[in-house]
C-alpha cells in the first residue's frame, strides 16, 4: 500500500486532482483520442523544442499566425489576414478578434513581440532560435558573445495595436508565411513565464490558446490535453481530450494498435509494411512520402572523390529501388533529386540519370571510373562508409558496399552511435561516404538546398564549394517573384545533382497506424495532423 | 551492530565519491554530446546551448561545480528533457520502478527458493528435471523475448492483459511486466536454492536432527534451509538493486515509466547529468542493500558477529 501511495506521489498527486475535476464535470461520454506519439517529447517550451513529437503536441497546445490544415497547406491561423510591403520586407498581421488564451485573456499583438524576443534572446538558448533569423536583427541579438549585453528590444516585431502586429524583416523572405506556421513561432503567455520561470510549461501552470489545454505531463507515460473551452473555433473541435503516449519500442506500439488502446500512431517498423497491411487491413497502415530525404553524403575534399565522375559512378551504380523494395518494402521511395516532391511549385531537379534503367547506370558508371582511372586494370578505389548504428541504416550500407564492390571498389564500413555519427561529420571530420537524412522545417526547398551553400559549415559535411551554386542561391534570396524563385532553385539543385555533391537515395515516408475509428485523416507531405481537425467513432 | 552500520555509511561516502568522479569523466570521454543532433545546430546556437549549461568551461571547473551540486543534493538539469531537473525525473519514475521491481522481487524470491526447495527434495527426478529445465529457460530466453510473447498472447490474443502503459497502475496494467521482470530472477533463486539445499540436507547437523525424529517439515525448514538460504541471501543485493532500479527493456516494451530507461537513454543521449543521477542511484541501491544483506547474515547464521 505505501509503494503505491509513493507511486501517486509528486507529479501524479495533480493527475488525481485534475481528475477529481473532470469526474464533476457533467457526465456525458468523453471523447478521447489516445494518440502514440513515437517518442517522449524533450520539451514543451517553444523556445527549446527541436523535434517533429514535440510539434504534434505543440500544436494541438497552441496556434500561430498561420497553421497547417489538415492536408498540409498553410492557412490562416492566429492572423486572420496579413499584407507584403512591396519591398517584400515588411509584413503585417492582423489578429482575429475572438483569439483567446485559455483563461480568457485575448491574444494581442504583444504576446507575439515578446515570445519573439524571447526565442532571439541568447540567455534562452533556443535551439530553432535560427528559424526566426529572417526577422530584422533576429541573427545579431541571438548571437551576441555570452555575457555581452543585449538589447531584445531592437528586434524587427512591433504591435501598432493590439490586435496588429508588424515584422520587418532583415533581407526579403519568400518562404516567410510557412516559417510562421513553425512551432518555435507559437505565442507564449508572458504573465504564466513570469510567475512559474521555466515550470510555465507544467500542468496547472501554462496557459495556451490553441484548440486544447495541458492537464497532465507524465514524463515517459502519457501527456492529456483537454479541449479548451475558449479557444476561438472550440464549436468544431470534436474531441474532449487527446492522450499522447511516447511509443519508443514500435513493435509494442503496433501490440498496443492492435489490443485497441491506441487509435493513432506515429511510426510502426516499416520493414513490417506488407504483413501490417495483411493483418489491420490497407487502410489502416498509412506510408505517405514526407518532405524528408535519406542521403549519403559524399566528401570532396580529397581524391579521389573529388572527381566528379566518381561520385556520379558511386551514385548511379546504388539501385534504389532495390533498397527502396527489398529493405523498405517499398514504404521508402527511390530518390534522384535532394528535393522530395511535395512542395507546391516547385519541380525537384532530378539527377539526369534518373531515366536510365539500373543495368544502364551501371554500365555508365564503370564507364566514367575507367575515364577517371579506376577499377578493373586502374588504380584501387577504397571506400569507407560511415553510418549511425541502426538496423535499417545497417542494412543500406550492407547493399551500397555490395553495389560499389560491382564496380570493382574495396569498401569497408563503420558505424558510430548517432551522437558519434553526427559530431564527427558536424566537426569537420574527413570521410568518403556518410549516411544522413534531412526532414524539412518548412516546406520550401530553401530550406534543403541551403545546405550545400559554400559557407555552410554545419550542414555541409563534404565541403561542396561551387562559385556558380552559390551565386544561384543568392539570387533566390533576392528574388521576389515566386515563379521565377522557384526556377532559380530548381537550377541551383540541377547544380547540385550534376557534380553529385550528395547521392541522394530515398523520400522517407511518415508511417501511421490510423485506426478506422478515426475521421477526418488527410495524407500529407508535411506530416502535420492536428488533433482538431479529427474526429472518433464512439 | 549500530556502530558496524555508521561505519558502513560512512564508508559509502567515499565509494560514492569515486563513483561519481570516475562515471563524470568516462561519459565525457565518448564523443559527441547532448547537443550534437541528427539534425545539427548553427554552431552560434550550439554555442549559446553550451553556455546556457555551463559546458563551455574547463572540464575540471565542471567537475568542481557538479561535485558541489552534488553535495547539496542538486544534480542539475537534464540537458535532453529539458523541463525537467534530473531530481525531478529521478523522483518522478523511481516509484513506478519501485512498485512493479517490489512485487517482481517478492515473486522471485518466493517462488524461486519454493522451486528450489522442492527440486532438491526430489533430487534427479522428474519434478527436479522439469522445475529446472524451466528455470534454465527463464534464464536463457531473453527479456525481450519473453516481454513481447506474453503481451502477444495475453494482451492482444485473450485481452486479459493491456498491451502497454502504466494505465491506472491496477492488475490488468502490471500483472505482465511483474512476471516478465520477475521470471528471470526466478530462475536464478531456484538454481541457487537447489544447489545449497542438497548440501545442506546432506550436512552433518541435518542427518542428525533427522536420526532424532523430528518431523519432516521442521528438518527442512528449520534446518536444512536456514543454512542453505545464505548464498541465496547473498544474491538478494544485486538482484534487488537491479530490479528496483528498473529494467530498461521491460520499461520499453511496456511502457512503463520507470527510472531504468533513463540510465541508457541518458548515456545515448548524453545527457550527462541523468547518467550521473542514475549512477549514483544505483550505487546508493547496492550499497544499501548489501548492507542489509550482511545483517541478515547476523540474523541467519549465529557464526556472523557485527561489533
Amino acid at each position: 500500500m505505501m509503494l503505491k501511495a509513493l507511486a501517486k506521489g509528486g507529479f501524479a498527486a495533480f493527475a488525481l486532482s485534475a481528475a477529481a475535476l473532470l469526474a464533476a464535470a457533467p457526465a456525458f461520454a468523453e471523447v478521447v483520442l489516445h494518440r502514440g506519439n513515437g517518442s517522449e517529447p524533450q520539451t514543451l517550451d517553444q523556445a527549446h523544442t527541436t523535434i517533429d513529437v514535440e510539434a504534434n503536441i505543440l500544436y494541438d497546445l497552441y496556434e500561430g499566425l498561420t497553421i497547417y490544415d489538415e492536408a498540409g497547406n498553410i492557412v490562416p491561423g492566429d492572423a486572420e489576414s496579413w499584407s507584403v510591403s512591396d519591398d517584400g520586407l515588411t509584413y503585417t498581421f492582423k489578429l482575429r478578434a475572438d483569439a483567446k488564451w485559455s483563461n480568457g485573456d485575448p491574444v494581442t499583438a504583444d504576446d507575439y513581440v515578446y515570445s519573439f524576443r524571447r526565442v532571439e534572446d541568447p540567455k534562452e538558448a533556443a535551439g530553432y532560435a535560427n528559424i526566426l533569423y529572417p526577422i530584422k536583427n533576429a541573427e545579431a541579438i541571438n548571437t551576441a558573445k555570452p555575457d555581452a549585453p543585449v538589447d531584445v528590444s531592437t528586434l524587427g516585431v512591433k504591435a501598432l495595436d493590439p490586435k496588429t502586429l508588424q515584422v520587418t524583416l532583415e533581407r526579403p523572405t519568400p518562404y516567410f508565411i510557412t516559417l510562421m506556421a513553425h512551432q518555435t513561432a507559437l505565442p507564449v503567455y508572458r504573465p504564466a513565464i513570469e510567475k512559474f520561470g521555466a515550470d510555465f510549461v507544467k500542468p496547472g501552470n501554462m496557459v495556451s490558446n490553441g484548440a486544447f489545454t495541458l492537464s497532465e505531463d507524465v514524463a515517459n507515460d502519457h501527456i492529456t490535453v483537454a479541449k479548451n473551452p475558449q479557444f476561438w473555433d472550440a464549436a468544431n473541435v470534436k474531441l474532449d481530450k487527446v492522450i499522447f503516449y511516447p511509443t519508443d519500442d514500435q513493435a509494442a506500439a503496433v501490440r498496443r494498435f492492435q489490443a485497441g488502446e491506441l487509435d493513432l500512431n506515429y511510426y510502426f517498423p516499416t520493414d513490417q509494411l506488407k504483413q501490417l497491411q495483411q493483418s489491420l487491413g490497407t487502410d489502416q497502415v498509412h506510408m505517405s512520402p514526407s518532405l524528408a530525404t535519406y542521403y549519403y553524403a559524399l566528401d570532396e575534399r580529397q581524391p579521389p572523390f573529388d572527381d566528379v565522375r566518381v561520385r556520379q559512378a558511386m551514385s548511379m551504380a546504388i539501385d534504389r529501388d532495390f533498397l527502396s523494395q527489398s529493405i523498405f518494402s517499398g514504404g521508402q521511395l527511390p530518390l534522384y533529386s535532394f528535393v522530395p516532391p511535395g512542395i507546391p511549385g516547385y519541380t525537384p531537379a532530378a539527377a539526369d540519370f534518373g531515366t536510365m534503367s539500373q543495368l544502364d547506370r551501371e554500365d555508365k558508371a564503370k564507364e566514367l571510373l575507367k575515364e577517371a582511372g579506376y577499377g578493373p586494370g586502374g588504380k584501387p578505389l577504397n571506400i569507407e562508409i560511415r553510418y549511425n548504428t541502426n538496423d535499417n541504416h545497417k542494412k543500406v550500407a550492407t547493399a551500397i558496399a555490395d553495389m560499389w564492390k560491382d564496380l570493382g571498389a574495396t569498401v569497408t564500413i563503420v558505424n558510430l552511435d548517432t551522437k558519434s555519427h553526427y559530431a564527427y561529420l558536424q566537426e569537420g571530420g574527413m570521410f568518403n561516404a556518410a549516411r544522413a537524412g534531412w526532414t524539412a522545417d518548412y516546406p520550401d526547398p530553401e530550406n534543403f538546398l541551403f545546405q550545400y551553400i559554400s559557407t555552410n559549415k554545419t550542414f555541409n559535411y563534404g565541403g561542396y564549394n561551387s562559385p556558380k551554386y552559390d551565386d544561384l542561391m543568392k539570387q533566390s534570396y533576392a528574388e521576389r517573384d515566386p515563379a521565377k524563385r522557384m526556377q532559380i532553385l530548381h537550377d541551383a539543385e540541377a547544380l547540385l545533382m550534376a557534380d553529385q555533391a550528395v547521392a541522394p537515395l530515398m523520400v522517407y515516408a511518415s508511417p501511421w497506424l490510423v485506426s478506422r475509428k478515426v475521421h477526418g485523416w488527410q495524407d500529407n507531405a508535411a506530416n502535420q495532423h492536428l488533433s482538431r481537425f479529427l474526429t472518433l467513432d464512439q | 551492530m549500530l556502530r558496524f552500520v555508521l561505519r558502513r555509511l560512512l564508508s559509502a561516502v567515499p565509494t560514492i565519491f569515486i563513483v561519481v568522479s570516475i562515471s563524470f569523466f568516462l561519459i565525457r570521454f565518448a564523443p559527441g554530446g547532448p547537443f550534437n543532433l541528427e539534425r545539427a545546430l548553427p554552431p552560434q546556437i550550439m554555442t549559446n546551448l553550451m553556455h546556457a549549461y555551463q559546458l563551455d568551461q574547463p572540464l575540471w571547473v565542471q567537475y568542481l561545480h557538479y561535485l558541489w551540486n552534488v553535495l547539496h543534493l542538486d544534480f542539475g538539469p537534464s540537458y535532453i528533457y529539458r523541463d525537467f531537473t534530473v531530481t525531478e525525473l529521478i523522483l518522478q519514475s523511481l516509484p513506478y520502478s519501485l512498485e512493479i521491481g517490489s512485487f517482481a522481487m517478492l515473486i522471485a524470491v518466493v517462488g524461486g527458493v519454493a522451486a528450489g526447495v522442492f527440486a532438491a527434495l526430489r533430487q534427479n527426478r522428474a519434478l527436479d528435471y522439469s522445475l529446472m529445465s524451466i528455470a534454465t529457460i527463464g534464464l536463457t530466453v531473453p527479456n525481450f523475448v519473453i516481454g513481447p510473447v506474453l503481451s502477444l498472447v495475453f494482451a492482444v490474443g485473450l485481452r486479459w492483459a493491456s498491451a502497454g502503459g502504466w494505465g491506472g497502475g491496477g492488475p490488468r496494467d502490471l500483472t505482465l511486466p511483474i512476471i516478465a521482470l520477475a521470471l528471470p530472477q526466478l530462475a536464478i533463486f531456484a538454481r541457487l536454492t537447489r544447489g545449497s539445499m542438497i548440501e545442506a540436507l546432506r550436512a552433518d547437523n541435518v542427518r542428525t536432527v533427522r536420526a532424532y525424529g523430528l518431523p519432516a517439515r521442521v528438518v527442512v525448514v528449520v534446518h536444512a534451509l536456514r543454512a542453505a538460504i545464505l548464498p541465496v541471501v547473498t544474491y538478494v543485493a544485486p538482484a534487488a538493486a537491479a530490479v528496483l532500479t528498473g529494467s530498461v527493456v521491460i520499461e520499453t516494451i511496456f511502457g512503463i515509466p520507470g527510472v531504468g530507461r533513463y540510465f541508457v537513454t541518458g548515456a545515448l543521449n548524453r545527457d550527462y547529468t541523468l547518467v550521473m543521477g542514475t549512477v549514483v542511484l544505483i550505487a546508493v541501491f547496492i550499497i544499501v542493500f548489501n548492507l542489509i544483506v550482511d545483517l541478515l547474515y547476523a540474523a541467519l547464521d549465529p557464526r556472523v558477529r557485527y561489533d
